[in-house]
C-alpha cells in the first residue's frame, strides 16, 4: 500500500473510507465463517459486506449469526441486531459501545456457547496480566473465577452485577491497558447476554433444589 | 515552580515534584502503598489515584510529574469509586489475619482500609495463598500478606546495594523472594521491615512480643556506631523491645543498620546487677555499693595520683567520661584516653571531625577512603555514599583492605605508602582527585591506630591540602569513627594532660609496675593482659572483657537507661533519652563517678545531672546545643614521620559484635553464623 500512496498521493488515500476514518484497515476474520481470511479492506465497510465479500459468509447463514467481536478479543461483542447494519470504521464502533481496535473480527454462530467464551477470554487475560499494578492482579483472577461460576450458573443473579462493577474497578486504573482489555468482553457479554446468564443460574438453582428436596 | 491547583487550593511546588507532593502541600492526603519518599516511583499500587482536568481517566499521582496550571481534583466520585476499588482489590486476597499479625496497629493497609475500604466483601472465592520465604534470622516473612508494593525489592536495589530480593511470576502469582532463600547480604536489611506497608516482612526477633500501643515510646541517640542514628527506643516496664528509626535528614534520613536495631537483646543478657569485688579465691564475689565505694575510695586514697589512670570505653556517654575526667583531675592524675584502639587523633577538632558533615556527601564528587570499610563502620553513612554514586558515578578510590562496599570502587593499594604516591601526583588516581571540584577524603580507624596513624593522618591532611579537598567553601577532609562516645571525648578533652599516659602508655606502665589503679569506663577492648600489675575498677554494664578482668566491678547503665550526651562523627551533639532504668542495683554512670568522689573525700560536686551538664556545658560550650554543626577551624595536625610499608587493615571486620551489648546478643550471633553460613555455601558452590 506505501507504493501506492507514494505513487498517487495522500488525498487519494484520504478518499478511501468515511469522513474521520479514512484509508484502509487489514482486517483478521477469523471464527464461524465459510473462509476466515486476512484482507485489507476500505474502512466504513459494512460488517455484514465484508464477512459474504471475504470470508464465504456465516457458517449456516447469516441468520446463524450469534454474536461478533469486531477488533480483536478485548472490545465489547455485538449480538446479531448491532450487526445488521454496523459499518466497519473507528466511530461507528465506538458509538456501538465496542471499538475496531484491531479489527481481529471474530465471529461467532449460534452453537457457541457465548458465557464459556468470553470465560475463555478471561482466562487468556487472568493469565497474561504482568502483576505489577493491583488492580489487573487481583481483579483478573476474581473475574476469571466469577465468569467460569456463571459458564455453570453456580452464582445468584446480584453477583451478575457485583462483575459488572468489578470490571468498572479495573476498567482506567491500570497503568496499562490490558486491564481494560480484560475488562471489556465481560461488560459487552453482560450489556447483551444478560438473560442468557440470568437463565444459567436459574437452571442451575432449579437442578440443585431437585437434587435438595431428594 | 509550577504552579497547580489541587481541589481549588492553589499550590506552589518545586521543579521535580510530583502531583502527589503538590497535594501534600495543599494539605490533601493522598493515600498510597508503593510510593516511597526515598524509594524510585513505582507506580504499581494504583491506591494514589487523583482526577486531573481533561483527563480521560483518573491519574497516579505519585508518578505524574507536576505540570504548570494542572487542575486536580481528590475530592470527586471517580476518585473516591477508584480508591475503593484498588482497596478492594488489595483486600480480596489479603488473609485479613490483623489479630495474629505482628504488624497489627501500625499497618499501612490496616489504617487506609479503614479510610477507604468498604465494610463487607464480595469475594466468594478461594483466596491465594503464598509460600513464606526465608530471608534470614531478623526478617519473617508472612507472604500471603504481600501487596507486591515493591518497596523491599527497591530498598534493597537502591539504598542497601544488594540486589537479592525481586519478584518472580506473574500476574496473581507474582512473589516477592530472595530468589535463593538466602538471608539477605546487607547491613541495613532489617529496614524492608519498616517499609512493608502489611505484614509480610515483620521482625523475627520481635515477633509476637508486644503490640505497639502497649509501648513506651523514647527518642534516643543511637551507640553503635559513630553515626548517631537518632531511633525510637519502646520499651515495656523495664525491657526494651525494640529500636525503630527516627527521622533526621542530616543522618540517618530514616534508616539504621541491623545491629543498631537488634543488639537490644544485648541489654538483657550478661548484665551486671550488682558491685562485685574479686575475692581471695580469684572468683567476683558479690558486694554491696557501701562496700564498693570504700573499696575504691580506699585504693584511690592510697594510691600516688601519678600512679592511677582512666580509660573510656567506645560508648560512653560526655557526662560520664566529663564525670571521670573531673575526678581524675581533683586527684591530680594527668593519665586519661578515650582511644582504646590506641589512634593518633585529638588536638585541633578538624583533625577529628567527619567535617563535611554526613549530608555533605552527597555534595563530593570524588572519593578516597582510607583505612576503612564503611560498609561495616557506618552503614547507614555508605548507603549515601552509594546514593551519590548511582547518580554521579564519582570515582572512589579505597587504600586498605578490598571489600565489597556495593559501588564501585578502584582499589589503589592495601600499603598506606600510597599516600605517598597519591602525593607525589605519582598515582593515576591523583588525577581524578585533582579534577574533582569537592573531593573527599574519609579517614577510617583502621588507618589511624596504627603506629603510624599520626603520619598517616598528617600525610592526608597534605594530601586534602594539595588536592583542594579543603577549600573556603568545602572540607571534604573526613575522619570516620566507630566510637560513639570518641568525639565527646576529645571534644572535652579526655586525653592525656601535661604529662599523661595514652593507653600504650599506661598499659607499658602497668606492665613495669608503675600503674597502681585503672578505670576503665566501659573499655573493654583495651588489652587486660598488660595491667595484671593494676588494681583494675571496671564500670560498665556488661560482664565483658573489663568485667572479666577487674578487680572491682561498678555496675552501670547502658545507653538505653540513662539520659545522655553523644557526639557523632561529625560533632553533631545529641542527646539521648533514658528509655528503662538500669536493672537490679546498677546506676547511672555519672553518680556512681560521683559517690566515689565523695567517698575519697574529694568531691567533684555536680550533685544533680543538671549541675554536672551545666558544668560540662561551661567547660565546653557547643554541648549546650544539640543538633549542631560547628565548623572546625581547619589547622596544622598529624605527624610527618615515614608511612610504614604495611598493609592497611579495617578496624572492624565481624559487623554484628562490636561491643559488649552487641557480642551479648544471640540476634547478632545469630546473624553472624548465618552469614558465615551463606559464604560457606557461596565458596562450596563455586
Amino acid at each position: 500500500m506505501a507504493p501506492t500512496i507514494l505513487r498517487r498521493g495522500a488525498s487519494w488515500f484520504a478518499g478511501l473510507g468515511k469522513e474521520n476514518n479514512t484509508g484502509t484497515k487489514l482486517f483478521c476474520i477469523s471464527g464461524h465463517v465459510n473462509k476466515p481470511c486476512n484482507v485489507e479492506e476500505e474502512m466504513g465497510i459494512p460488517l455484514r459486506e465484508l464477512l459474504e465479500k471475504h470470508a464465504g459468509g456465516v457458517r449456516g447463514g447469516w441468520d446463524n449469526l450469534l454474536a461478533v467481536i469486531p477488533g480483536g478479543s478485548s472490545t465489547p461483542l455485538m449480538p446479531i441486531d448491532v450487526c445488521a447494519d454496523i459499518t466497519m470504521d473507528f466511530d461507528a464502533l465506538r458509538n456501538a459501545g465496542t471499538g475496531l481496535g484491531t479489527a481481529g473480527v471474530i465471529v461467532m454462530d449460534k452453537s457457541t456457547d457465548i458465557v464459556n467464551a468470553i470465560a475463555r477470554l478471561s482466562y487468556f487475560y487472568k493469565h497474561e496480566s504482568c502483576g505489577q499494578c493491583t488492580p489487573c492482579r487481583e481483579g483478573t483472577g476474581w473475574m476469571w473465577r466469577m465468569m467460569e461460576r456463571l459458564v455453570r450458573g453456580e452464582a445468584e443473579n446480584h453477583e451478575i452485577d457485583t462483575l459488572e462493577q468489578v470490571t468498572r474497578q479495573i476498567e482506567g486504573h491500570t497503568i496499562c491497558a490490558l486491564g481494560d482489555a480484560a475488562a471489556w468482553p465481560i461488560q459487552g457479554l453482560i450489556k447483551h447476554f444478560r438473560p442468557e446468564i440470568e437463565r444459567r443460574i436459574a437452571a442451575r438453582h432449579a437442578v440443585d433444589a431437585v437434587a435438595a428436596a431428594e | 515552580m509550577p504552579k497547580l491547583t489541587v481541589n481549588d487550593i492553589e499550590v506552589d511546588v518545586e521543579d521535580g515534584s510530583t502531583v502527589l507532593h503538590a497535594c501534600e502541600a495543599a494539605g490533601v492526603e493522598i493515600p498510597r502503598f508503593c510510593y516511597h519518599d526515598r524509594l524510585s516511583i513505582a507506580g504499581n499500587c494504583r491506591m494514589c489515584l487523583v482526577d486531573m482536568e481533561r483527563a480521560p481517566k483518573p491519574i497516579a499521582s505519585c508518578a505524574m510529574p507536576a505540570g504548570d496550571g494542572m487542575v486536580i481534583r481528590t475530592d470527586t466520585d471517580r476518585v473516591k469509586k477508584a480508591r475503593e476499588g484498588v482497596m478492594e482489590f488489595l483486600l480480596i486476597n489479603h488473609p485479613l489475619d490483623c489479630p495474629i499479625c505482628d504488624q497489627g496497629g501500625e499497618c499501612d493497609l490496616q489504617d487506609q482500609a479503614m479510610g477507604y475500604g468498604l465494610d463487607g466483601s464480595r469475594f466468594s472465592e478461594n483466596k491465594r495463598a503464598v509460600d513464606n520465604k526465608h530471608m534470614g534470622p531478623l526478617i519473617s516473612t508472612v507472604m500471603t500478606r504481600c501487596i507486591h508494593c515493591t518497596r523491599c525489592v527497591r530498598f534493597a536495589t537502591e539504598v542497601a546495594g544488594v540486589p537479592e530480593l525481586g519478584a518472580i511470576g506473574r500476574g496473581e502469582t507474582m512473589e516477592i523472594t530472595t530468589y535463593l532463600e538466602k538471608t539477605l547480604a546487607s547491613e541495613l536489611s532489617a529496614n524492608v521491615i519498616d517499609l512493608c506497608p502489611v505484614g509480610a516482612l515483620t521482625s523475627r526477633p520481635y515477633a509476637f512480643t508486644a503490640r505497639p500501643w502497649e509501648l513506651n515510646k523514647t527518642e534516643s541517640i543511637d551507640v553503635m556506631d559513630a553515626v548517631g542514628s537518632n531511633i525510637r527506643v519502646d520499651a515495656r516496664g523495664a525491657q526494651v523491645m525494640r529500636v525503630l528509626p527516627r527521622l533526621n535528614e542530616d543522618v540517618n534520613e530514616e534508616w539504621i543498620s541491623d545491629k543498631t536495631r537488634y543488639a537490644i537483646d544485648g541489654l538483657r543478657r550478661q548484665r551486671l546487677d550488682r558491685p562485685y569485688a574479686r575475692g581471695r579465691d580469684g572468683k567476683l564475689q558479690p558486694i554491696s555499693w557501701d562496700e564498693a565505694l570504700q573499696t575504691v575510695a580506699g585504693k584511690l586514697r592510697k594510691a600516688k595520683a601519678n600512679r592511677v589512670a582512666a580509660i573510656a570505653g567506645n560508648q560512653c556517654d560526655a557526662e560520664s567520661m566529663f564525670a571521670l575526667k573531673s575526678l581524675m583531675a581533683r586527684l591530680g592524675s594527668p593519665h586519661s584516653d578515650c582511644r582504646q584502639d590506641g589512634a593518633k587523633i585529638g588536638g585541633a577538632r578538624s583533625g577529628y571531625l567527619f567535617n563535611s558533615t554526613i549530608a555533605g556527601i552527597d555534595d563530593a564528587d570524588a572519593l578516597l577512603i582510607v583505612g576503612s570499610n564503611p560498609r561495616l563502620e557506618a552503614a547507614v553513612l555508605n548507603a549515601r555514599i552509594r546514593r551519590n554514586w548511582l547518580a554521579t558515578q564519582m570515582p572512589i578510590g579505597v587504600i586498605g583492605q578490598d571489600a565489597d562496599l556495593t559501588y564501585a570502587t578502584q582499589w589503589l593499594g592495601d600499603d598506606a605508602t600510597v599516600l605517598d604516591e597519591l602525593l607525589a601526583g605519582k598515582h593515576k588516581f591523583a588525577a581524578k582527585l585533582k579534577k574533582a571540584k569537592r573531593p573527599m577524603i574519609i579517614l577510617g580507624m583502621g588507618a589511624l591506630r596504627r603506629a603510624d596513624g599520626a603520619a598517616i593522618l598528617g600525610r592526608s591532611r597534605q594530601l586534602a591540602e594539595a588536592f583542594g579537598v579543603v577549600t573556603d567553601k568545602w572540607n571534604g577532609f573526613n575522619i570516620l569513627h566507630n566510637a560513639a562516645g570518641r568525639v565527646a571525648g576529645l571534644d572535652m578533652g579526655f586525653v592525656p594532660g601535661r604529662g599523661g599516659m595514652d593507653v600504650a602508655g599506661m598499659a607499658a606502665a602497668a606492665k613495669s609496675g608503675a600503674l597502681d589503679v585503672l578505670w576503665s569506663l566501659g573499655a573493654d577492648e583495651i588489652d587486660f593482659a598488660d595491667f595484671q600489675s593494676s588494681f583494675i575498677i571496671y564500670q560498665g554494664h556488661h560482664g565483658d572483657a573489663g568485667a572479666h578482668h577487674a578487680d572491682i566491678v561498678l555496675p552501670g547503665a547502658a545507653y538505653t537507661e540513662k539520659d545522655g550526651i553523644y557526639l557523632n562523627t561529625e560533632g553533631r551533639v545529641q542527646y539521648a533519652n533514658r528509655a528503662a532504668f538500669p536493672p537490679g542495683e546498677a546506676r547511672e554512670d555519672w553518680a556512681i563517678i560521683r559517690a566515689v568522689s565523695g567517698a575519697i573525700g574529694k568531691s567533684i560536686g555536680m550533685d544533680s545531672l543538671a549541675e554536672l551538664r551545666a558544668a560540662l556545658c561551661d567547660a565546653v560550650p557547643h554541648f549546650a546545643m544539640p543538633d549542631q554543626i560547628f565548623p572546625a577551624k581547619w589547622a596544622k595536625f598529624g605527624g610527618r614521620a615515614k608511612l610504614a610499608a604495611q598493609p592497611v587493615t579495617n578496624a572492624i571486620d565481624n559487623f554484628y559484635m562490636t561491643c559488649a551489648i552487641s557480642r551479648a546478643s544471640e540476634t547478632m550471633a545469630e546473624c553472624r553464623r548465618a552469614q558465615q553460613a551463606d559464604v560457606a555455601g557461596t565458596v562450596a558452590a563455586e
